[in-house]
């Protein structure tokens, strides 16, 4: 764990680089620290291996403040990777990648053997260990400067906007490496940068910093869906907000909250009542407590329910989800895999609301418009079938057309039921 | 002509191990010393420019009068005349040790300090190589000039070509000038040439590469 209890670095000429900044994160995780330039996020990073000494408060690594430790030996157990990539030229990659084991003495063997898997494991072949690092492209000498800072085995990285020189597509490819290797070994990764997608793409947790001040320190998702203030909405923009709360919302912030149920003592011609009664075609069956048992649809009671049979004989078995279920997943699930509805339950399976087609406009619509408040949805006359064409302001009944001809089978069933209920 | 180089044949040849042992010496010298002091220097930006500057003082004064000056300290022969070449050459290997240290992408500095190099390690390891073909450019221009002022050190009694040539010039003999001029340009040469060998021997193939453009 590093915990950073009160840390302030004042440059001279009282040039604020970090505030009173106080954090902690587990062992394992990604964190990116961003920020526009001065914002101090480099400063902190590079307070960790002490490069920069803080001028108040102290920085904890596993417990132990690492003012009482000895800097040389701090910095060989934290692995390093600046944006200028910082290969000696005057050494061979070979040299490179194992500059770390070698001022820890390792043996022989043991540097060579760790090259060769580090260099395998980015994808090179071992004759690059006898090339130069003027021999490589730009990306490929980041991958040894990333492989250098693995090569001692150190449990944390830092990286200072690594990637910040490289071009999109090697970019690209080096952050999902950089990803994966995280995960594979469980390392600790502090990540400096100013690209905010590369945050969000990358980070378990990011920290916000702005003018020497931690101005927000959580997982992307709750960031974008609670940015601390405007200089973080500012940051994010409006587009990634709008995206994330499509992609990051749960169903039960859009879900129609009044489904329309009934218990499964109840008949089928009291069912049937209060299908014509709420204008839907099909109804939930609950127990008393509420729990979701199945769906009764009107087509049913048409050709087997006229002789008023116990409706969990004609109740058939629904498609349901939970509430957290994130609104993207829904909106896969109803256009996607052709379900005209999802009931969603709370965690003892009683229903709690419905996702329908409306619902998911609705969630295009905020999305498509950048309308920043979700729209308070008032129950309608007719809430489990698709809304007609009246209820759908004329341009986003394009939008909707766009995404349902995608399935054109799911699209007909729905329109028909809505289409036989009128 | 040939009778002259005949006549002075084994003259010659002395006065060229002669001329040689002086200047070579007072080189020696003087890496020893301006290359650590060079180095020290780096260490402490502040008196950076005041050694620097006192180099460069010393390099002003007239190569004559700075033999002249050495005779009330060490007397005449060759200690006063090694000493002369050895203040010489400080300025040239002083300036250029600083340079070629200080040269070094702070970036490579940076990341090795950070991976967990102590400051004597970043010095050896990569200061040092790094800066190495700047350092060995102020010993190669030392040496040239040591060889060329050694000429002089014959005034002090340190003798060298320079007697020869001053022998020639006060005779007036313009062949014995000529034939003992050869020789100091062509030790001049060689030594540069023979440094250049050494220099391209301790540097990494591909900064070689990067360097002849």
């Amino acid at each position: 764990m590093i915990e950073f209890e009160n840390v302030s670095k004042v440059y001279p000429g009282n040039q604020v680089a970090a505030k009173d900044i106080n954090m902690s994160f587990e062992r394992g995780q990604f964190i990116v620290f961003i920020g526009t330039s001065g914002s101090g996020k480099t400063t902190c990073m590079r307070m960790i291996n002490r490069m920069i000494e803080p001028t108040n408060g102290r920085i904890l690594i596993d417990g132990k403040d690492i003012a009482k430790m000895d800097a040389v030996e701090l910095r060989r157990r934290i692995g390093y990777v600046i944006q200028q990539i910082g290969l000696m030229p005057h050494m061979t990659i070979y040299d490179n990648i194992t500059m770390v084991p070698k001022l820890l003495k390792w043996d022989k063997d043991k540097q060579r053997e760790t090259a060769l898997r580090l260099l395998e494991r980015v994808g090179m072949p071992e004759s690059y260990l006898d090339r130069y690092p003027s021999e490589l492209s730009g990306g490929q000498q980041q991958r040894i400067g990333v492989i250098r800072a693995l090569a001692a085995d150190q449990n944390i990285i830092l990286m200072d906007e690594p990637f910040g020189a490289l071009d999109p597509i090697t970019r690209d490819s080096l952050q999902t490496l950089i990803k994966q290797m995280q995960q594979e070994m469980g390392k600790t990764v502090i990540f400096v940068t100013h690209d905010m997608d590369e945050a969000l793409s990358l980070a378990d947790r990011i920290a916000i910093l702005d003018k020497g001040e931690l101005i927000q320190f959580d997982t992307p998702d709750n960031i974008l869906l609670n940015p601390a203030n405007k200089f973080v909405e500012d940051f994010l923009g409006e587009d990634r907000m709008n995206q994330a709360r499509s992609t990051t919302q749960t169903v039960d912030q859009i879900m129609y909250r009044y489904p329309v149920t009934i218990n499964k003592n109840q008949s089928t011609l009291q069912a049937l009542s209060k299908m014509r009664e709420h204008r839907v075609d099909s109804i939930f069956v609950t127990d008393d407590d509420g729990v979701l048992l199945g769906v009764v649809d009107v087509f049913d009671i048409d050709q087997r329910g006229r002789h008023n049979e116990p409706l969990t004989d004609l109740m058939k078995t629904c498609v349901y989800v939970p509430e957290n279920t994130k609104i993207r997943d829904a909106i896969y699930s109803i256009m996607k895999l052709g379900y005209r509805n999802l009931p969603v339950v709370d965690a003892e399976y009683r229903i709690t609301g419905i996702m329908t087609r409306a619902a998911v406009v609705e969630s295009i619509y905020n999305s498509v418009w950048n309308e920043e408040e979700t729209a308070e949805i008032v129950v309608p006359d007719v809430v489990q079938t698709t809304p007609t064409d009246d209820s759908v302001p004329p341009e986003l009944q394009q939008v909707l057309e766009e995404t349902e001809s995608q399935e054109p089978a799911a699209d007909q069933v729905a329109v028909t039921a809505g289409g036989d209920l009128k | 002509m040939i009778e002259v180089l005949q006549h002075y044949a084994s003259d010659l040849l002395y006065k060229s191990g002669e001329h040689l042992y002086i200047s070579m010496l007072g080189l020696l010298l003087a890496i020893l010393v301006a290359v650590p002091i060079g180095i020290l220097i780096t260490r402490v930006p502040k008196i950076a420019n005041v050694v620097v500057g006192l180099a460069s003082v010393l390099q002003t004064v007239p190569s004559l009068a700075l033999l002249a000056i050495m005779i009330p300290f060490m007397g005449v022969g060759k200690p006063p005349a090694i000493m002369a070449m050895f203040i010489y050459s400080l300025l040239p290997i002083l300036r250029n040790t600083y340079l070629g240290v200080t040269g070094v992408d702070p970036n490579l500095i940076d990341a090795a300090k950070g991976m967990g190099m102590t400051s004597f390690q970043t010095l050896i390891k990569v200061e040092l190589p790094l800066g190495f073909p700047v350092i060995m450019a102020g010993i190669r221009l030392s040496a040239v000039y040591v060889i060329a002022w050694t000429t002089l050190a014959s005034y002090i009694g340190a003798g060298g070509l320079g007697d020869l040539i001053f022998t020639g010039l006060n005779n007036y003999m313009p062949p014995l000038i000529v034939i003992s001029t050869i020789p100091i340009t062509l030790m001049a040469l060689i030594i540069d040439f023979l440094l250049g060998r050494l220099e391209r021997a301790l540097t990494p193939r591909v900064l070689r590469e990067v360097k002849s453009t």
